[in-house]
């Protein structure tokens, strides 16, 4: 305890933040105290660590960030295909013998699988965003027929609702699902507190599961996240709730883990009975503890309440790959410092204390 | 799109030259740092270049000369007595001869036909904080949470206890300073446990 003010005392001290004469009582007893002193002189030199280790972190992230800005912006030049001939020029040989084995091994791998996988009805499972093809293809028309006009303004951005989506670092990393935003040139991202241009780092459309990044200044990175990213599996039975914007309110919904596989045995995913509609791909599933332990998917036709959740575990994976991805990782060095919280800061609150405490970290993904 | 234009637009009226960037730089402020990056990143880049390097090297290095300019500059013990584009070629120069090195790539001799200044004191000073950078984020990781998320907010987020308390569900704000302490004597320990 006598630390704990003591410290207290030094760090106030420090930062002048003492009276005048709180400030020569303290004077005064480090000049007749050397063990005080000390203290001081040796937590004035740590905290200048913590102060530098601060700074160098914040301006990293603003170099990176200025870096891509400009670089998207074309004002600094990107010579990009200078690494494509020197990658092509070293492994050519490489490449010809690997894509002749591949192409036979596609080919044998193909015909027997169509030789023997039943029919199956592909129209039965249903993604839950909101994007309307027809919508879709009339706005690229539209933009099309206007940049076709030889205008220099570009075409009124307009954003649909695609689904919804949630930090996994509070540097502006986020989760979504891959068919949300597959396709989308412009991205934006809403939470309550506003709205952000975001960027796709990486698409895994086999799991479905989208990484994409926040880059916009007027975001502010959040010191860690209320939530963990679950790494194991969810029981059988438990009970599980979701936070997500199948409307431009965010909705709140609980159900429970009713199968272990997904559609069709999919043991990547889970099956979940909870209310769900267009709009919640991508949401966040959560346990009583706060553990993110899937992500919504997609939903079986005719099924009601009936929801398949990829398992969160398939984001380590996704990371993981992402990271040996040099290419990738030398566009985007901060993502070798992406950190997935693994704990979750919410264990034993009160439902609406936990939605209160992770409602900021859930945004509305938006595509053109 | 449209903003950015504006925001470029003040960039060339108002910060004229480099001492005025300079200053731009140690009191943080974007547009001059954007304006420093814009002006010399492109001759680093085709320095590196043409010596083995890929895009993203020159990126890395650009970067890291930034911020040992930046750490010259808040030090106060920069002069202009030599341009700021000498400066930075010359810091990319060296780092980059001593990357290669460690890469082993062949080209030992960086070819450049700029001007250059010695900076290799700067240098040796950046690399002191790059190691004590390195320890502290080490020992940041291996604290765990809530402490490391605690810890961030205080120092380097500088909010105060009594924002921290609600934003990490403590009753009241002595609790989380109690915490806040506690924490920050195990990042001690675990700092000088690495250093050593």
């Amino acid at each position: 305890m006598q630390d704990t003010t003591l410290l207290d005392a030094v760090e106030r001290y420090l930062r002048g933040e003492m009276s005048p004469e709180e400030k020569a009582l303290f004077e005064h007893v480090r000049n007749t105290n050397p063990e005080v002193d000390q203290m001081v002189v040796e937590h004035s030199l740590f905290l200048e660590h913590l102060n530098q280790y601060g700074e160098a972190r914040r301006i990293k992230t603003q170099l990176n960030d200025i870096h891509h800005r400009l670089a998207e912006t074309g004002q600094i030049e990107q010579s990009r295909p200078a690494i494509v001939v020197t990658l092509w020029n070293k492994y050519k040989r490489v490449v010809f013998v690997a894509a002749c084995i591949a192409g036979i091994t596609a080919l044998a791998i193909s015909g027997l699988v169509s030789a023997l996988t039943p029919k199956v009805d592909k129209a039965k499972i249903e993604y839950l965003d909101r994007r309307l093809v027809a919508q879709d293809y009339k706005l690229n028309k539209l933009s099309t027929q206007i940049n076709t006009a030889g205008q220099t303004q570009t075409a009124p951005e307009s954003y649909g609702i695609g689904g919804t989506g949630f930090l996994i670092d509070g540097k502006g990393y986020l989760i979504t699902a891959a068919h949300v935003v597959r396709g989308a040139t412009r991205l934006k991202v809403q939470n309550p507190i506003g709205e952000y241009d975001a960027h796709i780092v990486q698409l895994d459309p086999h799991a479905d599961l989208a990484l994409l990044k926040i880059n916009d200044t007027s975001y502010h990175p959040f010191n860690g996240l209320p939530y963990g990213i679950s790494k194991t599996s969810a029981e059988l039975g438990e009970e599980l709730f979701t936070l997500g914007y199948p409307r431009p309110d965010i909705v709140y919904n609980k159900g429970y883990l009713s199968a272990r596989t997904g559609y069709q045995g999919d043991t990547t995913t889970y099956q979940i009975t909870i209310a769900a509609n267009p709009g919640n791909s991508g949401t966040p599933v959560l346990n009583n503890d706060g553990d993110v332990i899937g992500i919504v998917s997609s939903t079986q036709q005719n099924a009601q309440g009936m929801v398949f959740a990829v398992r969160s575990k398939n984001i380590f994976q996704a990371l993981d790959s992402m990271k040996t991805d040099s290419a990738l990782q030398k566009t985007d060095s901060t993502l070798s410092h992406l950190h997935i919280p693994l704990n979750s800061s919410l264990k034993g609150l009160d439902r609406q204390q936990q939605i209160r405490r992770i409602e900021d970290y859930i945004f509305i993904v938006k595509r053109n | 799109m449209f903003n950015l234009g504006i925001k470029e637009s003040i960039s060339v009226g108002t910060v004229t030259n480099e001492q005025d960037l300079l200053e731009g730089l140690a009191k943080n402020d974007r547009m001059a740092i954007e304006t420093i990056y814009k002006q010399h990143y492109n001759m680093v880049q085709s320095m590196i270049l043409a010596n083995s390097g890929y895009p993203d090297d020159a990126r890395d290095i650009f970067q890291e000369a930034m911020i040992v300019l930046y750490e010259k500059v808040i030090s106060g013990s920069f002069e202009l007595n030599s341009q700021l584009k000498t400066y930075l070629y010359s810091v990319c120069r060296r780092l980059w001869l001593k990357r290669l090195s460690q890469l082993q790539r062949v080209s030992p001799e960086v070819e450049g036909l700029e001007e250059r200044i010695p900076v290799e004191e700067d240098l040796e000073k950046h690399e002191q904080r790059n190691r004590d950078f390195i320890v502290m984020e080490q020992a940041m990781n291996s604290l765990g949470e809530p402490c490391k998320s605690l810890l961030e907010a205080y120092y380097l987020g500088k909010k105060s206890m009594v924002e921290i308390a609600g934003d990490f569900g403590y009753t009241n704000a002595d609790n989380a300073k109690n915490q806040k302490y506690k924490c920050l004597m195990r990042l001690k320990k675990i700092f000088s446990q690495i250093k050593k």
